[in-house]
């Protein structure tokens, strides 16, 4: 299962970097999503994963045996609602951003970096 | 439960939800500073009580420790809490002539309480996912600061801000989810020792390099400090101020209390690793400040290569080193977020950051160039001033343990700060302004300029006060470092909290009920 899970992780991985090379900052954002996804399956076995098994203490015992530890998960739901707060900003940011610049590849935005002085007042002259 | 512990996280909260509703009135910004006074207030109680004991630390919700969350104060937590609070005060009080009404009642004020609130939960908690919580707030309201008022260069700024802060904040993640597979704890006073008991000593290593990746980000330190100057010189003045006070100060403060609390089971490796990333970040930092010219990416920069030395203090891994590393943090946060806030007083009465826009301001507002000349100095290290003694103590340390190279690159960083300063000195105070006039304070409206040079002038102040006697900050920086190379007070104050015993069994009693 741990395994499973583990291949789950590094295939997830291996997505998003690819997608995260990518000039479109959406598929960047997409990127990121699937990351954050990664991440969050990594707390989820680290907890350690035992199915049909659970997390309750038998009478009159002090602690749980055999099961998976209960924390993790709730980190895990921790970390999805704040990454689902985080990926409605950015994706409301993106769009802005689309809607303000006309454009979504990360190459042509260099407004706040612009390349050299000579090349901006190029631009500017030619428009 | 220790009240003082949770006011100066709980005040800055409060005061964003008032500030929040009075938005659209005069009367949200006089909240907000009122609130910011309060912060200091609560700010400096938790001081005076840490002075007096030690290291102060509470269990919130009622849970002993290591199960619930712990918030702990040693020296260098109340020390950053208390430059926090100052620096809100500065900024608060700064943008009462900074922020214009729109940003107002956009919610400038509340986002930027709420900023405070997570800075100084992240220098408060004890607990590792609890921080994680803390850098989560800090960054959805910076997110929400820098790209307030929505101009093409915020947004375009906003994008790389947000998504590298992104990938780091993930990266933390899993490393914290590692970290608890491996230890089962997230109380990082427990994690002190429970890391020493771990078998696999290289998977520790590992783990220890992606919390490294992921504070270096937040710290903006090399190769990873690319978002910051692609966006600290795009939002309002005030909003830059308090980042470039605090923020990246949060993501070194991270990597103090990490590598010093848990990570030191592989110093020759994590801290030769960081010792690289300090002599780079500060060359770094310096060169690309050299090329710039504009007056706030000129300091963007310098901000980077600072950093450099703090994470030289942490590299070392010597008590006098330490004790550099915290001077360093407490100095540099008052300077440079000084440094932002005369770049906006400037902007505002030349009409540019660009330096080859600009000028006359030494003839024009020789009270504001001596207020520059007092940061930027320090920020050089010229003696007295706080910078100084700052850096002194670094390259001691670098050449007590005989690190030759580092130490003459921390001189050589020292000398281009210089170079950078004279440049804006020389481009936007002393020659003429290119347009022919000269720009004076007088051209601000009283009380605007009251709002904006009462921050500048007490910061520059606080800054020659450093320089001037700095024998109380040193001690207290020295106090400091022991406590951070010898952690023992701190896990024993943290642990011993466990003593109630009826505490502990609440709890278990509690859950039959819950199961019937």
């Amino acid at each position: 299962m741990e395994s499973l899970i583990a291949i789950m992780v590094g295939v997830l991985v291996a997505t998003s970097v690819y997608l995260m090379m990518a000039r479109n900052v959406l598929r960047f954002i997409f990127g990121l999503v699937l990351l954050s996804n990664a991440a969050n399956l990594t707390i989820f076995a680290a907890g350690g994963l035992t199915p049909e098994t659970p997390p309750l203490i038998a009478e009159g015992a002090d602690t749980v045996v055999g099961a998976a530890n209960a924390l993790p998960q709730a980190l895990v739901l921790t970390a999805i609602v704040i990454g689902f707060g985080l990926f409605a900003f950015a994706l409301a940011l993106v769009y802005r951003t689309y809607q303000n610049l006309g454009t979504l590849n990360a190459d042509e935005m260099r407004i706040a970096e612009p390349r050299f002085e000579s090349e901006t007042k190029a631009e500017e002259t030619s428009k | 439960m220790s009240w003082y512990l949770a006011t100066p996280i709980i005040l800055p909260f409060a005061t964003a939800v008032l500030a929040f509703l009075f938005r659209n009135t005069p009367e949200g910004r006089y909240i907000s500073v009122a609130g910011s006074i309060g912060t200091l207030i609560a700010a400096v109680i938790l001081m005076g009580q840490v002075l007096d004991q030690g290291v102060v630390a509470a269990q919130m919700g009622g849970w002993p420790a290591p199960f619930g969350i712990t918030l702990v104060a040693d020296y260098l937590s109340a020390v950053m809490v208390v430059i926090t609070a100052i620096t809100g005060l500065a900024v608060a009080v700064y943008s009462i002539g900074d922020i214009t009404e729109r940003m107002d009642q956009l919610g400038f004020h509340a986002l930027f309480q709420v900023l405070i609130a997570g800075v100084t939960g992240a220098f408060l908690t004890g607990d590792l996912f609890n921080l994680y919580v803390w850098f989560e707030v800090m960054l959805i309201s910076s997110f929400g600061l820098l790209v307030l008022g929505g101009s093409k260069q915020q947004l375009d700024a906003g994008i790389k801000y947000v998504t590298l802060n992104l990938i780091s904040t993930i990266l933390f993640l899993s490393g914290i989810g590692l970290l608890y597979g491996m230890t089962g704890t997230l109380n990082m006073a427990d994690l002190a020792g429970s890391v020493d008991r771990i078998q696999d000593q290289g998977t520790l290593t590992v783990i220890a390099t992606m919390f490294l990746i992921g504070f270096g980000v937040k710290a903006a330190v090399f190769p990873l400090f690319f978002w910051l100057p692609a966006s600290y010189h795009t939002p309002s003045f005030a909003v830059s101020a308090v980042f470039a006070g605090l923020l990246t100060k949060v993501g070194v403060y991270a990597l103090i209390r990490m590598f010093t609390l848990v990570f030191d089971t592989d110093v020759a490796f994590t801290h030769t690793l960081l010792l690289w990333i300090a002599g780079f970040t500060m060359v770094t930092g310096v060169l690309g400040a050299a090329a710039q010219t504009d007056f706030r990416k000129i300091l963007s920069f310098h901000i980077v290569s600072q950093i450099g030395y703090m994470v030289l203090g942490l590299a070392l891994f010597t008590p006098l080193a330490l004790v550099g590393a915290v001077f360093y943090l407490v100095h540099h946060i008052i300077v440079k977020a000084n440094l932002f806030l005369i770049a906006g007083v400037a902007q505002r009465i030349s009409g540019s950051t660009e330096l080859g826009a600009i000028g006359g301001l030494y003839k024009g507002a020789p009270f504001l160039a001596l207020l520059f000349l007092i940061p930027a100095f320090s920020l050089a290290g010229f003696p007295p001033l706080s910078g100084f003694w700052a850096k002194y103590v670094l390259v001691k340390a670098a050449l007590e343990v005989e690190g030759w190279i580092i130490a003459g690159v921390a001189l050589a960083v020292g000398l281009l700060t210089i170079y950078s300063m004279t440049k804006i000195w020389g481009q936007a105070f002393w020659k003429p302004h290119p347009e022919g006039y000269v720009p004076t304070l007088a051209t601000l409206p009283a009380g605007q300029k009251l709002a904006l040079m009462t921050p500048i002038t007490a910061l520059a102040i606080m800054t020659v006060l450093i320089g001037v006697f700095p024998q109380p900050f040193v001690s207290f920086a020295e106090t400091s470092a022991a406590q951070l190379l010898d952690p023992t007070l701190y896990i024993e104050t943290v642990l011993r909290l466990n003593a109630p015993l009826d505490a502990i069994t609440a709890p278990a009693t509690a859950l039959p009920e819950v199961t019937q």
